[in-house]
């Protein structure tokens, strides 16, 4: 927590000047539009928080996820204005806090993106908390407030904001994975998920310290000066730093070999709130991944990219080869989650202006694939979230064939199919790394991808290659909430949509360009 | 011929657009049909693909024959940024695939009834055949690639679903199989576009530096209050424009293919042209179109199957249904043939003629080890199924072989082979409908009490064996007398294969046909007339095209010339005289002729030739 007593003083140096000293409190001078998204996040969260603590007012049924999917959506919606403006070519991108946060297009975008998936996941929520008997509003409150750190981590100009972000993400997503009070395995992910976490957190923490000291500043703008102008001769302390660093956010988006909590924890978690940690959780992650190394450190490109291939390399390989040989098919998905975690890391490798344009395509369209596919496992999980074999999902193409073809399309997105958002978002990485000159990472991609293929295959095999004289599910035993069906349309449209017209995510994906803004102050 | 040329011209029908997306429609259409009536949704389906195939046959009727180039064509920007175009094109290489692709779906249609849940099936069929006319037409590496990988879905979903015995080993086989060799493929459309748009990339720069101290002029015009010189702008803007050209990427096959010959016209001419991978990751020190071609030659070669990446056709053949296993073998493998001769050897002219040996190689071992395996067979549909790889083996053999003769007949055979292997198929699933076994240990003396299936059988086997006067002849004739000049020992080897053809399918037509029949044999009821009737159209096509291949042929040639043409500009390759190449007899009189007009190949089949007259 040094870092929030580091905040204010932080936020109030650079403002400091002469004739201001014998102001006895120095407010810095906040841009409000800037943190608006921020602050419908946190705003909503509290509001609930509050509304369930003083009145006895027990809301409608989708009370919780109504509001929850509103404030997303008008955070999300206040990044228009912003966006206008860093378009513009007159203003462009800037730095607001004293410098602390970045408003930039691939900030926004990645905002959007993290609105997006608490959308889905309070719509996949509702129904779900309604079956296991946990109805209230601690998720959504939960939820909100750990979107709210990944906002803050896709814009943090500084390695201290950055960590804010990260511990306000991650604390509430180790409570998040630890909601389904019943289930033994759910109490054991969120232990898990908490040890391991806190773990990276420190690494992390160590790592912004020794950058610090090899540099003299968090703030990612004077790093990248003072790393520009100064040759270093012994730059020990900061490779240290930069290690560390990678250590803290490769565990959050799961990359090989900090990949190893996340089986277990999607397993065992409840399987809206992976859907949520498979995409807003991983999303910030990624976006704090580039704003440190591809924009911070972008003039010690040498030292980490061969690391970074190396990561995506071992990543792809480990999420594909490991997914194969699993049978709960949650399993199988927080697998191929760390192996599309290694074509994004292939694409952030590349460390050009088209491979974060690839990083935010894969980001945006994987949202929407990922938490469909783990709503169709919430719903076929059934009551006790208990049923996620394969052969569970025997026959499901007759008991519920509507919901068998989106599954079965979600999961061919997955695996690359063309006319589908998974196959874009492939071809961006793969591209991105091919005109890097990273051949031999490209071939190993593709050919990891069709060692996953196998593996949603199998899951289609199972629903639709039934044998006549095979018994059928009873269908009323997993019935589809209204919830989850309006977050099932709109993940099966928005993964076909920009199947067939990928220009409309390659557009602003390739506008938001991420860069480091001085603070004019 | 040429008022219907003027027809398709004038009222700006987009015959190839409609033909994707007719099919198409009609997949939606039945989809979303009630369940109930079958017989509706076999006619709405039949309805679209016949439509479809009515569109190609117009494309056949309308397509001008002197041209070598691309006719029809319809281009639309997709993705503007990666310069992906919905282009698509036909010319004589792919003309026939389509009208293939075109004709042989409705005729499954009709012949063949799923044996369950016949929406999905027709819904899958349909979608299967907008890929398949998609990836014969497509003329934008990119656009080729999702038809080539969109083609996958539908069938691993008709042999998984619709298959026999153990169906979904093979589903997934074919997926897995397949799906690893375009992984290769995507990575190398990349890389070419990559490489191609860096090898604009000295141009640029020099732009860029031009750029630059233009406008510094025009600042200092500017400075001095004074106006622009207006030929100064014009020339910035022109720059300006080079530097957009030069940095666009493209996928487009004919500016890829010229630009990449003009690159290797260059180096021939002696002028150094940098090679800008030179300090790329290369063990074998070889440029980087060649481990290009590599990929995307083995990604065909997966599909074609060519030895030893064919293990999945057997399983995939067997145990798919009849409709799947006469597409499978009609229509699919040729995307991996017609790719070999469209991507590889357009696009990579001398990577090609460099890795000639090793594919003629094994083309050579695909026909010969398909047909000893083939003869070992017990299953009469595994046995039609590797007699697919030995024939696929003469169509590699014929398009490394780089001369026109045996491109024309590479072509050719991939119409054959569809049409014949097709049919086979057809009649293996109407005695396994009789019979409910595919096995030949348990068949024998079909002929007493089926006569009529007996002498279809005997007429498409004969075609598939290359009888003189049916179709399998013309191609496999014209693979082995082109091939011969280039490629004298492989083409021997390969005269040997079509014995051993013979030897496979008359032994197993013996052991099913001849012999004593057992009570079983006798109940098997013979080909019914509607049967007889869906089985004439190919019966006439096989007769046709080994009498009279002139019509076919003479569509053919030119774009074949012109690709031979482009190799020879590229390479020092030289396609040589027949006349002058010691090849003796009949042979050398008439490829003079056929030298100077190109059209008289009709005359040459029917030259009886003592070198292959023994394989009869």
């Amino acid at each position: 927590m040094t870092g929030l007593a580091a905040l204010p003083a932080l936020l109030a140096a650079p403002i400091q000047s002469a004739d201001e000293v014998f102001d006895p409190i120095a407010t810095p001078d906040v841009e409000w539009s800037a943190v608006l998204p921020l602050l419908i996040l946190t705003g909503a969260a509290m509001g609930l928080m509050l509304v369930q603590a003083l009145t006895r007012w027990k809301p409608f049924d989708g009370f919780y996820p109504l509001v929850t999917s509103c404030a997303a959506i008008g955070a999300a919606f206040t990044t228009w204005p912003l966006w206008e403006r860093v378009q513009d070519a007159d203003r462009g991108p800037y730095s607001v806090l004293a410098g602390a946060l970045g408003v930039d297009g691939f900030a926004l975008f990645v905002t959007v993106v993290i609105c997006a998936s608490v959308v889905l996941t309070s719509l996949l929520a509702d129904g779900y908390l309604r079956r296991e008997n946990l109805d209230g509003p601690e998720l959504y409150i939960l939820v909100l407030l750990s979107a709210s750190g990944g906002v803050l981590m896709a814009g943090a100009n500084d390695l201290i904001v950055l960590f804010l972000g990260l511990e306000i993400l991650s604390l509430a997503a180790y409570v998040l994975a630890a909601m389904h009070l019943r289930r033994l395995t759910s109490q054991e992910a969120g232990i898990k998920y908490f040890v391991l976490g806190s773990f990276a957190s420190a690494f992390m923490l160590y790592g912004i310290a020794l950058t610090y000291g090899a540099t003299g500043s968090t703030n990612l703008v004077e790093i990248l000066d003072f790393l520009s102008g100064t040759a270093l001769f012994d730059n020990g302390l900061l490779l240290a730093g930069m290690a560390m660093l990678l250590v803290g956010l490769g565990f959050k988006v799961a990359a090989a070999p900090f990949h190893a909590w996340t089986p277990d924890v999607y397993q065992g978690s409840p399987t809206p709130v992976v859907a949520y940690m498979a995409s807003g959780v991983k999303a910030a992650g990624f976006a704090g991944l580039v704003r440190v190394f591809y924009l911070g450190f972008d003039t010690f490109r040498v030292e980490w990219q061969p690391i970074l291939y190396a990561l995506a390399l071992l990543t792809l390989v480990v999420g594909s080869v490991m997914a194969v040989v699993q049978t709960d098919v949650k399993r199988m998905l927080a697998y191929s989650s760390i192996s599309h975690a290694g074509f994004i890391l292939m694409a952030v490798q590349a460390a050009t202006e088209r491979g974060v344009e690839a990083v935010l395509f894969y980001l945006a369209s994987y949202t929407f694939l990922v938490a469909g596919s783990f709503g169709v496992i919430g719903i076929v999980g059934r009551e006790g979230d208990g049923k996620h074999q394969v052969d569970d999902y025997k026959g499901l193409a007759k008991a519920r064939p509507v919901l068998a073809v989106v599954f079965s399309l979600l999961l061919f997105s997955q695996a690359g199919v063309p006319f589908t958002s998974g196959f874009f978002a492939k071809f961006y990485a793969i591209s991105a790394a091919v005109d890097a000159r990273s051949f031999p990472l490209a071939m190993v991609a593709m050919f990891t991808a069709v060692i996953a293929a196998f593996l949603y295959l199998r899951i289609t095999v199972a629903m639709w290659m039934v044998d006549e004289d095979d018994e059928v599910p009873d269908k009323s035993r997993f019935p589809v909430p209204v919830g989850a069906g309006i977050a099932l349309a709109l993940c099966l449209a928005v993964t076909l949509g920009v199947g067939f017209f990928p220009h409309v995510l390659t557009g602003p994906a390739a506008d938001a360009t991420a860069v480091l803004v001085q603070f004019p102050g | 011929m040429s008022s219907t040329l003027v027809l398709a011209a004038d009222i700006g029908f987009p015959l190839l657009t409609a033909s994707i997306l007719v099919p198409l429609a009609g997949a939606a259409v039945v989809a979303l049909m009630p369940k109930r009536r079958a017989e509706l949704l076999r006619l709405v389906a039949l309805l679209f693909a016949g439509s479809t195939g009515a569109f190609t046959v117009w494309m056949l009727a309308a397509f001008d024959r002197g041209d070598s180039g691309f006719q029809f064509e319809t281009t639309h920007t997709w993705i503007e940024e990666f310069g992906i175009q919905w282009h698509l094109g036909v010319d004589g290489i792919s003309l026939f695939l389509v009208v293939l692709t075109g004709l042989l779906f409705p005729l499954t249609f009709v012949a063949v009834t799923p044996k369950k849940d016949p929406k999905a099936y027709y819904a899958w069929l349909l979608v299967l055949m907008a890929g398949c006319i998609g990836a014969f037409t497509a003329l934008d590496l990119f656009l080729f690639f999702i038809f080539f990988e969109v083609v996958l879905v539908p069938m691993y979903f008709l042999i998984g679903g619709w298959g026999y015995g153990d169906r979904v080993y093979a589903a997934l086989k074919f997926f897995l199989f397949t799906m690893f060799g375009s992984a290769l493929m995507l990575v190398a459309i990349l890389a070419l576009a990559f490489v191609d748009r860096d090898a604009n990339q000295p141009e640029v720069e020099q732009a860029e530096q031009q750029l630059i101290q233009l406008e510094q002029v025009a600042q200092q015009q500017l400075a001095q209050g004074a106006q622009v010189d207006p030929q100064i702008t014009e020339r910035i803007d022109e720059l300006e424009a080079t530097i957009d050209e030069g940095d666009q990427l493209t996928f487009d096959v004919v500016e890829l293919a010229e630009n990449r010959a003009e690159t290797l016209q260059a180096q021939q001419a002696g002028e150094v042209v940098a090679d800008p991978n030179a300090d790329s990751w290369n063990p074998f020190d070889w440029t980087a179109p060649k481990w290009i071609f590599l990929a995307f030659a083995l990604a065909f070669a997966v599909k074609v199957p060519l030895f030893p990446l064919h293990t999945w056709l057997p399983d995939a053949h067997t145990q798919a249904p009849t409709a799947g296993s006469v597409i499978l073998a009609g229509v699919l493998l040729k995307l991996g043939t017609y790719g070999l001769i469209r991507f590889g050897l357009y696009l990579f002219p001398d990577s090609s003629l460099f890795f000639a040996p090793v594919f003629l190689t094994l083309g050579v071992i695909g026909i010969v080890y398909g047909a000893v395996v083939a003869t070992m067979q017990k299953d009469l549909k595994r046995l039609v199924a590797y007699s697919s790889v030995a024939h696929l083996g003469f169509i590699a053999l014929g398009t490394f072989a780089l001369t026109t003769q045996a491109l024309q007949g590479s072509i050719l055979q991939m119409v054959n082979h569809g049409v014949s292997t097709g049919a086979l198929f057809l009649l293996v699933g109407l005695i396994s409908d009789r019979r409910h076994t595919r096995e030949i240990s348990a068949l024998s003396g079909l002929q007493k009490s089926a006569p009529v299936l007996a002498g279809v059988f005997t007429l498409v086997m004969l075609s598939s064996i290359g009888l003189p006067g049916l179709n399998g002849f013309v191609g496999e004739f014209l693979i082995l007398a082109g091939a011969y000049l280039t490629a004298k020992w492989w083409a021997v080897v390969a005269a040997g294969g079509v014995i051993l053809a013979a030897l496979y399918l008359l032994w197993a037509y013996q052991r099913v046909f001849h012999g004593e029949p057992t009570e079983e044999d006798l109940d098997t009821p013979d080909m019914k007339l509607t049967e007889f009737a869906w089985m004439a159209p190919l019966i006439g096509v096989i007769v046709f095209m080994g009498v009279y291949p002139k019509p076919v042929l003479e569509r053919i040639e030119p774009s074949v010339s012109s690709l031979v043409q482009h190799i020879e500009d590229a390479t020092d390759f030289d396609e040589p005289d027949a006349a002058t190449s010691g090849f003796s007899g009949t042979i050398a009189d008439s490829a003079d002729s056929a030298d100077s007009a190109g059209t008289s190949d009709g005359e040459v089949e029917d030259g009886d030739d003592p070198d292959d007259g023994e394989g009869e």
